[in-house]
């Protein structure tokens, strides 16, 4: 029993793995594209360690730069105190772990701004059979709307509302944002509107016998029952979110993890199809870390810890 | 006297439920008036719409005709001065007994105690019912006749005029059971409540009544007859079993139950919903229609089977 256990639990995860990359090291150097061969894991490894060493590269070249631009103010002003000293940011390239952090910013603000709109409005939707039917057609006709298809829209839309001479952030950022806020809003929404809808009949009834006012009801009642419906949903959404922020960040040119893989692709070097497959693998890890933070973060918030939290 | 005697009155109240087929009488023209502090029972088949009394009287149903009138005023909303002990408990899973008591005696006496004031009550209302020793677990760490112990001191807590039992121990094992219904003896005692309960077990309605009312048969259920149980207080229930009064008036529920609205194989199990809706009690008694002849004839062999238990 205890050797079947550790066996599922250990060696079965490792052994597929190990599968996977065995019939990925043999079958890729079969297959001849443009670029060369397609990458096996040995040079995909490779790859990962130049982008680690790109990164520091640059990372000292920057500090570099500004200490070199310090030690020039400093004479500046020593030599006339009056002189003016310009101070300028670095303009290296981003390298790919700059792009990850973009990514994740980026998925972030059009996550939660999602949850912000979808929860609350899931919750009148739950509690209003009316909103719900007023609702329902709209969440049927959007949901199932691609990431590419908001994106034309939403860019010109924030290219007309959001300009100035000197834009706080990047209209690249905001079109992402924006679009990954529209796709993931759904299952977040729906979710929450069943998860309120779907309240105990026995927990209505005692707050009516209690006479509960309409707030103390949503926050004593509704909020804790529905409160593992809305985590669903969120995990939902968020997997969504990462996997449509990519597709924007493509398109949007925003400098991420989307950006990254179609730069290379662009780019065409030798290199090019092992570092798309570290960023493939890369996206792929970030986004079961970012279900894994979500599941921590329901095993906090919820009262519910005997559900079944995969 | 006369006062006292019109504390609860249930007048011609009568309900219709919409069903696809056109409406449908569950109650008709249901009469009943309960003194203060008078512990009744109303009992019946599954099905009869006893358990729609006891909601109307709670005003989570509305009746179509009639009315009810609680201290001389007109019940058309839920409140707290009639509080309900749910059967399945009803807590708020995600608050421990302490917090589930302490939700319904912030919401009935915001203003009218102090914080120290609420904290007391409180934790008299769980001493009451035993439960004291187990006030920050939750629903789902304490056992379901725990749970019930907190569900009556939460409904205790609001100091209602009328405490409404549905089916409160019907979930429960038979031990578990007898336990409860001591523990609410013991508690009326001490308060003098008045007690309406829904029930649906002949020794539980005798023990714990001063009136059993029992209800006809649905479609357009009435209450067929009323008896007093002339037991002195405080009951023990192992000495009444030989009591005569206690014999007299388990025969005559039972005499009601199976020879006069003969269901028996209905009355056997423990009723799961709260509250039966027109659609479930309009097939049950269609089905019970065909197997009628059946059914009187099992509910002899039970009693048959229960009466030397009694005796």
């Amino acid at each position: 029993m205890d050797t079947k256990h550790n066996f599922q639990t250990y060696i079965a995860p490792l052994l597929g793995i190990l599968v996977f990359l065995v019939i990925w090291q043999i079958g890729a150097p079969r297959i001849q594209t443009s670029l060369g061969a397609v990458p096996g894991p040995v040079q995909v490894a490779g790859q990962f360690g130049q982008l680690v060493n790109e990164h520091w590269t640059e990372r000292t070249k920057a500090k570099e730069f500004y200490q070199r631009q310090e030690e020039r103010n400093a004479q500046k002003l020593a030599e006339d105190p009056q002189a003016e000293v310009k101070i300028r940011p670095y303009t290296g390239r981003k390298t790919f772990f700059d792009q990850i952090l973009t990514s994740l910013v980026t998925v972030m603000v059009g996550f939660i701004l999602a949850a912000l709109i979808a929860i609350p409005l899931g919750i009148a939707a739950g509690l209003s059979p009316t909103i719900y039917a007023a609702l329902n057609p709209l969440i049927q006709l959007f949901k199932p709307v691609s990431p590419l298809a908001w994106l034309p829209i939403v860019t010109m839309i924030v290219s007309a509302v959001y300009s100035g001479n000197d834009p706080m952030l990047d209209k690249s950022f905001i079109n992402s944002a924006i679009t990954v806020l529209l796709c993931c809003l759904w299952p977040t929404l729906i979710n929450t509107t069943v998860g309120v809808a779907n309240i105990s009949p026995d927990l209505q009834n005692v707050s009516k016998v209690l006479r509960l006012n309409r707030w103390t009801y949503i926050r004593k009642i509704v909020l804790p029952s529905a409160i593992p419906m809305i985590f669903t949903g969120l995990r939902l959404s968020l997997g969504i979110a990462w996997m449509v922020l990519i597709a924007a960040e493509m398109l949007a040119q925003n400098p991420g993890l989307g950006k990254f893989v179609w730069d290379e692709f662009q780019n065409g070097s030798s290199d090019s199809l092992g570092r798309i497959m570290v960023a493939v693998l890369v996206i792929g890890l970030i986004g079961f870390a970012l279900d894994r933070g979500m599941l921590m973060l329901q095993r906090k918030v919820s009262w519910d810890k005997s559900a079944a939290l995969r | 006297m006369t006062q006292e005697k019109e504390h609860l009155i249930l007048s011609q109240v009568s309900i219709d439920f919409p069903t696809p087929q056109g409406s449908f009488r569950a109650l008709n023209k249901v009469n009943l008036k309960i003194s203060k502090g008078e512990f009744v029972s109303i009992i019946g088949h599954s099905g009869c719409g006893k358990s729609t009394v006891l909601n109307i009287v709670a005003g989570l149903y509305q009746a179509t005709e009639g009315g009810v009138i609680l201290d001389g005023r007109e019940v058309n909303q839920p409140g707290p001065e009639r509080a309900v002990v749910f059967q399945n408990h009803s807590l708020l899973p995600w608050l421990s007994a302490y917090e589930n008591v302490e939700l319904a005696v912030k919401q009935v006496f915001r203003g009218k105690k102090s914080r120290a004031e609420m904290k007391d009550w409180i934790m008299h209302n769980l001493k009451l019912v035993h439960m004291d020793h187990a006030m920050h677990k939750r629903p789902a760490e304490i056992s379901g006749g725990m749970k019930q112990r907190v569900g009556i001191a939460r409904a205790l807590a609001m100091e209602p005029q009328v405490l409404l039992l549905d089916e409160p121990f019907g979930a429960l094992d038979a031990l578990t059971r007898a336990h409860l219904q001591d523990s609410m003896m013991e508690i009326q005692a001490n308060l003098g409540n008045t007690v309406i309960m829904i029930t649906h077990d002949v020794d539980e309605a005798v023990l714990l009544s001063d009136r059993i009312v029992m209800m006809s048969n649905g479609p357009a259920a009435t209450v067929g007859e009323i008896l007093e149980v002339k037991l002195p207080r405080p009951r023990n229930r192992v000495a009444m079993a030989e009591d005569p009064e206690y014999i007299r008036c388990r025969q005559a529920v039972l005499r009601f139950l199976y020879e006069r609205h003969g269901r028996a194989e209905k009355a056997e199990q423990p009723t799961v919903v709260t509250a039966e809706t027109p659609a479930s009690s309009a097939t049950e008694s269609s089905v019970a229609a065909s197997e009628e002849p059946a059914a009187v004839g099992a509910a002899v062999i039970e009693m048959k089977k229960k009466q030397p238990k009694a005796a």
